[in-house]
C-alpha cells in the first residue's frame, strides 16, 4: 500500500483512540460507526449534523431561559438540559453528556451561578467536540484521496 | 420465522415490520438504521397521535413498536394505553430516558408495554427482543 495512505491510517487510528481516551467519545459512537455501511456512507455525518443542530438550539434555549429578568424558570432550563443529555447520549458525546448531568443537578438546586457557568462549559465542550470530529472527517477524506481505506479502530 | 439463539440473527423469511414512534429526528434516524441493520423495515411516527392514526386509518400491523415516552400531542404512556384499547397486539417496547425514575417506568409498563429499554438504543439491546418475537 502507498506509504502516505499507510501513514495517514496510522495517524487516524491514533487520533480516534485519543478521542476515546480523553473522554470525548464513548461506546455509543462506536455503535453509530458500526451502523454506517456502503448503502449509507454519510450516516455518521448526518447524525452528527443533527446533533450539533440540537446543541445550537438547546444551548440557545438554555441561555434565553437563564437570561430572564426576574425569576428564572429552572424547570424550563432543565427541560432543555434533559433533551441535550439524551441527544449527547445517543451519539456518544461523553463529555457533553457528563456536563448535562451536572447541569441538571444545578437546575434542580436552582443554583443560578452554577447554571450559568455550566452553560458556558457546555457551549465550549460541544464546539470542541465538533472541531475534533471535523478533523476526523478530514482525516478520512485524506486517507481515501491517498488511495487507502478508512480503518476500523478497535478501542478495546 | 426460524427459532433463533440469543444474539444470533440469521436471514429471516419475513422482514420484521417495526413502527418507531419518537418526536426527536436524531432518535428516528438512529433507530431506523438499527432496525435496518438487523434486517427489519420501519415506518416512523413523530408523536403518539400519529401512531394512533396510523393504526386507525391504515389497519397497519407491526411486529414491533418502539415507543418513546416523552412526546408532544400524545405521550408514550397515553399512546400505549390507546393502542391496547384498540386491541393492537404488536410487541410494544418503551424507550425511556436515563433520567426517568422507577415510578415513571412502572407507569409506562402498566400502560401496556411488553418491555422497556433505556436510551441510547443499540443493536445488542434490540436483538434479544427480536429473538423473543421470532420464538413466539
Amino acid at each position: 500500500m502507498d506509504s502516505l495512505a499507510a501513514q495517514l491510517q496510522m495517524q487516524y487510528r491514533n487520533y480516534i483512540l485519543s478521542l476515546y481516551q480523553q473522554g470525548f467519545l464513548d461506546d455509543q459512537f462506536t455503535e453509530l460507526k458500526s451502523l454506517q455501511d456502503d448503502g449509507s456512507p454519510d450516516f455518521v455525518a448526518e447524525v452528527l449534523s443533527l446533533f450539533f443542530d440540537d446543541c445550537v438550539k438547546l444551548v440557545g434555549n438554555m441561555a434565553r431561559a437563564l437570561d430572564q429578568t426576574g425569576t428564572v424558570d429552572f424547570s424550563q432550563v432543565g427541560a432543555s438540559v434533559h433533551q441535550l443529555k439524551d441527544s449527547s447520549s445517543s451519539v456518544g458525546a461523553k463529555r457533553v453528556k457528563g456536563l448535562c448531568i451536572t447541569f441538571k443537578e444545578l437546575c434542580e438546586a436552582k443554583n443560578y451561578e452554577g447554571c450559568v457557568r455550566c452553560l458556558q462549559q457546555v457551549d465550549i465542550e460541544y464546539k470542541t467536540l465538533k472541531a475534533k470530529l471535523l478533523d476526523m472527517f478530514m482525516f478520512e477524506k485524506q486517507i481515501v484521496q491517498a488511495g487507502g481505506i478508512i480503518p476500523q479502530v478497535d478501542i478495546n | 420465522m426460524a427459532t433463533k439463539s440469543m444474539g444470533d440473527i440469521e436471514k429471516i423469511k419475513k422482514k420484521l415490520n417495526v413502527l418507531i414512534v419518537d418526536d426527536d429526528p436524531l432518535n428516528l434516524i438512529i433507530h431506523e438504521k438499527i432496525i435496518e441493520a438487523i434486517g427489519g423495515i420501519s415506518q416512523t411516527a413523530n408523536n403518539g397521535e400519529e401512531a394512533v392514526i396510523i393504526h386507525r386509518d391504515g389497519g397497519s400491523s407491526f411486529d414491533l413498536i418502539l415507543m418513546d415516552k416523552e412526546m408532544p400531542e400524545r405521550d408514550g404512556v397515553s399512546t400505549t394505553k390507546k393502542l391496547r384499547e384498540m386491541e393492537v397486539k404488536s410487541m410494544i417496547v418503551g424507550v425511556t430516558s436515563l433520567a426517568d425514575n422507577e415510578e415513571e417506568r412502572r407507569a409506562f409498563m402498566e400502560a401496556g408495554l411488553n418491555h422497556c429499554l433505556a436510551k441510547p438504543l443499540t443493536k445488542d439491546k434490540i436483538i434479544p427482543l427480536i429473538n423473543q418475537l421470532m420464538d413466539a
